[in-house]
């Protein structure tokens, strides 16, 4: 007998784009960033220092093997070689383990770069939500770092805790932001310290009679003060601006938003890839000052 | 004088019926939602295993995460006090005790006599609990007695970086993909356990012997690298480790029966 496999709630949607009014044949400089997160992976390519591509995947068990998926689908999309590629970028916990890669850039550096492209030279503040840590970091208007606090030690208020919480509560991520503003009143946060817990009080909370949607909003609750107290103890300065994956999550957003007091600035573009995106400009930056020409504002 | 002890742990509830001095009947079972449900109908079983009827207890005293939750008890008494009296009565002068269970561990610093004197808790984060143990034997397809045997096997010192419970899983999973021995990632996660308790113990200041209480006392995986962080050569373990608070309470109920003549308060 045939079992159907189990869903996969935590399971996001891997994915890639290319700008459809450009062509890379027609690009001086092609550069390429690889950000190898512990959760997700993102390949990026900038034609002349502008966003171009991009490719996200699933992190595999090695860095070399998840850089790889990322470039194959950012390749696929664009009909790109590797061979085309003139600079290489490493970021991400994976970084160091890149061979093909020319240099290695922190991500937080890369995060600052790519939000001060994303969201502009008023960008003084950004939140890098990741699988499995979470940043705050203060960039100057050119998108350099000047500070930054992080929590990598522990899941909660991370993208791999909110993974822990869709598949208990067998609701795909997605879903998870939406829902947790259909409800009728705003619940207290669950325990905000660690995942485990938080786990044993949203199954506790639902056996009270709570609904999905309660929980979902008390879930969010709970990750967004861990969040704003690590903003709060770096400083926020507007423009503010949030990347990484759970800056998809409008419900953990909106608390942030709400506790904080500042509303994270608008953008069309995917924020999942701004370390890749940084490490591509930094790639291009690299590039014109490797031929020796002088470097792009 | 007939008393009760019941332990509402964060995974099963634990119930021991005491008769002068002595485990008389005892009860374990899944907490799951229905807590108060649930302790009734362990505390009966108790009962029945102690050859007589409720109505014969003394004093019933509830104690762990969910005390609050027995309805019925006469009284409540913190995890901690529970397990130092529950030590020193099964191991008198025993002076340091340890405790893992499923979502909570403490080391405890006692006089001797069952009264505590320093404490400390994982309140804040669930590294160096049991429940890390049954996610992680489950991601390696054994048992939690073939994962607990295997790890005294292992040979070899794999570090694990993650600090955290939820990020570890990750991490043994990676392992297993790159063709690391079970035995090996066994023992790093009962290792990587034993140091966060070990903290706990040191905060606590290690003196005389050590009584290791709670579910994880069961897993011989876990004492090794307990044994190996502590550095001591023997850990006191009772026959029923996770008895340990039910008994500490019902002790307590002794107590409190003694002091107030007519046995309910």
């Amino acid at each position: 007998m045939m079992m159907a496999p189990r869903q996969e709630y935590w399971r996001w949607a891997e994915g890639s784009w290319a700008d459809p009014d450009r062509h890379w044949k027609d690009a001086r400089v092609v550069t390429l960033g690889i950000d190898v997160g512990s959760v997700s992976s993102e390949a990026v390519v900038c034609l002349d220092g502008e966003l171009y591509a991009f490719s996200t995947v699933r992190t595999a068990a090695g860095s070399v093997e998840s850089a790889e998926n990322a470039m194959k689908g950012v390749f696929e999309r664009t009909g790109l070689r590797f061979d085309d590629i003139h600079y290489v970028v490493g970021t991400g916990y994976g970084r160091v383990n890149l061979p093909f890669a020319h240099k290695a850039i922190t991500e937080i550096a890369c995060h600052g770069r790519g939000a001060n492209y994303m969201g502009g030279p008023s960008v003084r503040t950004i939140l890098d939500m990741g699988g499995q840590d979470c940043k705050a970091i203060r960039v100057d208007e050119r998108g350099k770092v000047t500070n930054f606090l992080m929590n990598d030690k522990c899941a909660a208020g991370t993208g791999r805790g909110m993974e822990v919480i869709a598949d208990l509560l067998e609701v795909p991520i997605e879903e998870l932001g939406p829902r947790s503003f259909d409800i009728d009143e705003e619940p207290a946060a669950v325990s905000d310290v660690c995942v485990v817990f938080a786990k044993s009080e949203a199954m506790a909370r639902l056996k009270d009679g709570w609904s999905k949607n309660k929980v979902i909003a008390a879930y969010c609750r709970a990750m967004a003060e861990r969040v704003a107290a690590l903003l709060q103890r770096v400083g926020v300065e507007p423009e503010f601006f949030i990347t990484g994956g759970i800056s998809k999550n409008i419900g953990v957003v909106r608390r942030i938003e709400e506790i904080i007091g500042v509303k994270a600035l608008p953008t069309p573009y995917d924020t999942q890839i701004a370390g890749a995106l940084g490490a591509a400009l930094f790639a291009h930056a690299l590039y014109l000052k490797a031929r020796g020409k002088p470097q792009a504002a | 004088m007939i008393t009760a002890g019941i332990d509402v742990g964060s995974k099963n509830i634990k119930a021991v019926v005491l008769r002068d001095g002595r485990i008389a009947g005892e009860a374990v079972g899944s907490g799951g939602f229905e807590q108060l449900a649930r302790a009734t109908e362990l505390l009966k079983q108790a009962v029945r295993a102690a050859g007589c009827a409720t109505a014969d207890l003394a004093h019933i005293t509830a104690t762990g995460a969910g005390r609050t939750a027995v309805a019925f008890a006469h009284s409540t008494v913190t995890g901690v006090t529970a397990g130092a009296r529950a030590a020193n009565h099964l191991f008198p002068g025993a002076r340091t005790v340890v405790e893992v269970g499923a979502e909570e561990s403490r080391a405890v610093k006692t006089d001797g006599a069952g009264r505590v004197l320093d404490s400390a808790v994982n309140e804040k984060c669930a590294a160096g609990s049991g429940s890390f143990t049954e996610s992680m034997a489950r991601a390696l397809g054994m048992t939690l007695e073939e994962f607990a045997v295997r790890s005294t096997q292992s040979t070899a010192r794999i570090p694990m970086n993650a600090q955290c419970t939820v990020f570890a899983e990750s991490e043994v999973v990676n392992l297993i993909h790159s063709g690391v021995d079970p035995k090996d990632i066994a023992r790093a996660v009962h290792d990587a356990i034993a140091s966060r308790v070990a903290a706990m113990v040191r905060r606590v200041k290690l003196e005389g012997e050590v009584v290791l209480l709670g579910g994880m006392a069961h897993n011989p995986g876990f004492v090794k690298c307990l044994k190996e962080n502590l550095e001591v050569e023997t850990l006191l373990i009772p026959d029923r480790p996770e008895l340990a608070d039910a008994l500490g309470a019902a002790l307590v109920a002794a107590d409190r029966a003694g002091a107030a003549p007519g046995g309910r308060p």
